[in-house]
């Protein structure tokens, strides 16, 4: 009988096609929120192979902070055009320029924060009632508690404590006016399970998750790439290093890794031997133990 | 994880199960435990709660904090709902449902179980067989998780005693009589020791089983899916608006049980047209046997009015047309299950309203007992109820199959889901 048996990450993917269908099905204006990071990449590439041979029957949505690595804008650009998606494009500094956001000063300063005030005004703009992400459990604590299908009130506000429960596959999209969904197809997959799915899927991601040279600044052990959007401190010179990116957001808050990995294979390889999170090159996460929890409860990704 | 071969890692299984345990019975540590053993933890993480213990002046590093949750919980000390951890091995990747001990527990076992391969329940040693054990295996039982592992846990607090094993083996096996279970296992651990966790313990020698890993790795699985009785609920219906594409009609969603081939006849319920499957497709390549838990498009070789909700199965074997049935219901909310009252009512990916026409009894799930005159259905509560539906269901009894026999009762004002049910 073991024929009749799907492999975990065919078992991952028949799950996340399911998802995707079921909020296309459940949903009058959903919206699949496109990072650029290679997690939205999949989702992108599911949300693709769950409408075949139609196009995929919702629109993209990038909330761009300006703060972007330009090789991210120029990937997202290329893969609108590719697949034929509609690709809706909302930025940070529109929310700056309105008096809506206002920009941190410091050396520490990120958008971040700010995305937050964009991505929920974007949402009421377009009157979408479910947003679907790529966010996966394995990522952080307070992600560990997440549903498919996660009901946001009219603030677009997450409240850990009364989510709906969620049974075998039987997923409730029900709501009231004014609130919306956010919907996570990959909760159950890991980083690992992302990079081999990269690489069965033979999937194009950005140049910035290869090795490459670049310049840098050590801040306190954190890599990070030297831009203009970086405040730098007195004491710090930027310095020639072979890295790349583990995962991709900001300019101003994604560390790198040095790293000679240059193909999938090498990333997989250096995945599987790695002894620190993924998101321990993330700066926004080491603000507070609860950091991801309570940008979380405030309608963040 | 030098181990790491990609071959390897594309030919693994996938296995859920479901941890539950009341309080302070060591289910954190344990869940830490083969977290730690099995080498998930990184460094990070690792430096993190050897700094939490530290602070709190523990004498050894405290695995548990690795799943320590929420502020909110910590605040309040409770934990919330259900979380999720993962971890892989050579051999298979694990989904954890970890539910949390306190009073909301059985609205929680209940989700976490609802997808379960195999259920882990712990049991101190020194306690044995208590209430909160029976209500974990009854719910195994109603669930009908094809697995269920007693931990006896805190071995070292009993020297290792292989009596005491077997005293709480042998109360188990007394509970487990009246209930619905396919397959038990014992395994005497120590979560804090890691004896039997993941190593085989040196201070039990008289135990010849297999580790608890030894067991998650190797337990058979494969069989725990329906493929029999073929049931495919339409979810979506691609029709893609281009004209190459212009007669194109696939029929989106995923297999609930069964073997699909292209040639097969079959039959659409609720009109009761039949057909051939032209193709079953994903992605633009055709696949020559689709199975549970498969997404996949399905194309047939005459047109047919076909929508969501409808269910595609085959001529000679088809699930039951129910309107009025009974179900047993896990109830999940604080405002009271009314008696006469309506609900939304979602099976597979059809929805209707229904009626609450009887409650016929309500389990006592500490004693098992049934009680007729008890019609109070609160949060937390089974019962066995009588419905009604607006539309016909194509269904099958849970003991048959999990997708099909499956429901959830929405409340329609606050759309919350309020009950799990299944029919029988």
């Amino acid at each position: 009988m073991i024929l009749y048996h799907l492999n975990h990450l065919r078992e991952l993917e028949a799950e996340a096609l399911y998802v995707i269908r079921e909020a296309a099905s459940q949903f009058e204006r959903p919206v699949l929120l496109f990072s650029g990071g290679k997690d939205s990449i999949v989702l992108t590439h599911l949300a693709r192979k769950a409408f075949h041979p139609a196009r995929i029957p919702f629109p993209l949505l990038h909330i761009d902070t300006g703060h972007n690595f330009p090789e991210t804008i120029a990937f997202r650009d290329r893969l609108a055009e590719k697949t034929g998606a509609t690709m809706l494009v909302r930025y940070v500094q529109d929310s700056i320029d309105q008096g809506r956001a206002k920009e941190e000063k410091g050396v520490n300063a990120s958008r971040n924060l700010l995305q937050t005030v964009t991505l929920l005004d974007a949402l009421e703009e377009l009157k979408v009632d479910a947003a679907m992400g790529g966010a996966r459990r394995d990522e952080e604590k307070a992600r560990a508690k997440e549903r498919f299908f996660s009901h946001r009130d009219e603030f677009g506000q997450w409240d850990p404590k009364n989510q709906r429960p969620e049974l075998w596959m039987l997923l409730n999209g029900r709501k009231n006016m004014g609130e919306h969904f956010r919907v996570f197809p990959l909760s159950n997959w890991t980083e690992m399970d992302i990079w081999m799915y990269i690489a069965l899927e033979k999937i194009e991601i950005p140049e910035l998750y290869f090795s490459h040279r670049r310049m840098i600044i050590n801040r306190s052990g954190t890599l990070l790439a030297a831009s203009d959007y970086l405040t730098l401190k007195e004491d710090e010179k930027p310095e020639e290093m072979t890295v790349r990116f583990r995962t991709i957001g900001d300019m101003t808050c994604t560390g790198a890794v040095p790293s000679p990995a240059s193909s999938l294979e090498e990333i997989i390889d250096e995945v599987s031997t790695s002894t620190t999170t993924e998101r321990g090159t993330r700066a926004d996460d080491k603000r507070s133990e609860t950091a991801m929890e309570d940008r979380k409860k405030a309608g963040y990704f | 994880m030098s181990t790491f071969s990609k071959e390897g890692y594309l030919d693994m299984e996938l296995m859920r199960f479901t941890t539950a345990g009341s309080v302070d019975d060591g289910k954190s540590t344990l869940i830490g435990r083969l977290l730690y053993d099995s080498k998930q933890i990184f460094e990070d993480q690792l430096e993190a709660i050897e700094r939490t213990s530290q602070q709190r002046g523990f004498e050894h590093v405290d695995l548990s904090l690795l799943v320590d949750g929420l502020k909110a919980e910590r605040e309040q000390g409770i934990t919330i709902d259900v979380a999720y951890r993962y971890f892989a091995t050579p051999k298979r990747k694990f989904i954890i449902a970890d539910t949390p001990g306190h009073i909301q527990y059985t609205r929680n076992m209940v989700t976490g179980a609802s997808n379960a391969n195999a259920a882990l329940v712990l049991v101190d040693v020194r306690k044995g067989v208590v209430e909160q054990t029976i209500r974990h295996s009854f719910i195994a039982s109603l669930l009908q998780i094809p697995h269920l592992i007693i931990c006896v846990n805190k071995m070292d607090l009993v020297d290792y005693n292989e009596k005491e094993f077997d005293r709480v083996a042998a109360q188990f096996r007394q509970v487990s009589s009246k209930l619905d279970i396919q397959d038990i296992h014992f395994v005497p651990i120590s979560a804090l020791k890691g004896d039997n966790v993941v190593d085989k313990s040196d201070n039990m020698s008289w135990y010849q089983g297999p580790t608890l890993m030894y067991l998650l790795e190797h337990m058979h699985i494969s069989s725990d899916e329906n493929h029999i009785d073929c049931r495919f609920p339409v979810q979506y219906v691609i029709r893609p608006q281009q004209q190459e594409f212009h007669d194109y009609r696939g029929y989106a969603g995923r297999i609930s049980s069964g073997i699909f081939k292209p040639g097969d006849r079959v039959k659409v319920l609720p009109n009761g047209e039949t057909a051939a499957i032209r193709s079953i497709e994903l992605d633009g390549d055709s696949i020559e046997e689709a199975y549970s838990p498969m997404s996949v498009t399905i194309t047939l070789d005459r047109e047919i009015d076909i929508s969501r909700g409808d269910m595609i199965v085959r001529e000679n074997n088809t699930p039951n047309t129910i309107q009025e049935f009974d179900i047993m219901l896990c109830w999940m909310n604080a405002e009271s299950l009314r008696q006469g009252g309506k609900y939304v009512i979602r099976h597979t990916t059809r929805e209707a309203r229904c009626l609450v026409k009887d409650i016929r009894y309500k389990v006592d799930i500490n004693t098992l007992h049934r009680n007729e005159n008890d019609k109070e259905i609160t949060m937390n509560d089974i019962a066995r109820i009588s419905i009604k539906t607006t539309q016909p269901l194509f269904a099958d009894p849970y003991r048959k199959n999990r997708h099909t026999g499956s429901v959830i009762l929405i409340d329609e004002s606050s759309n919350e889901t309020v009950g799990a049910g299944m029919i029988v």
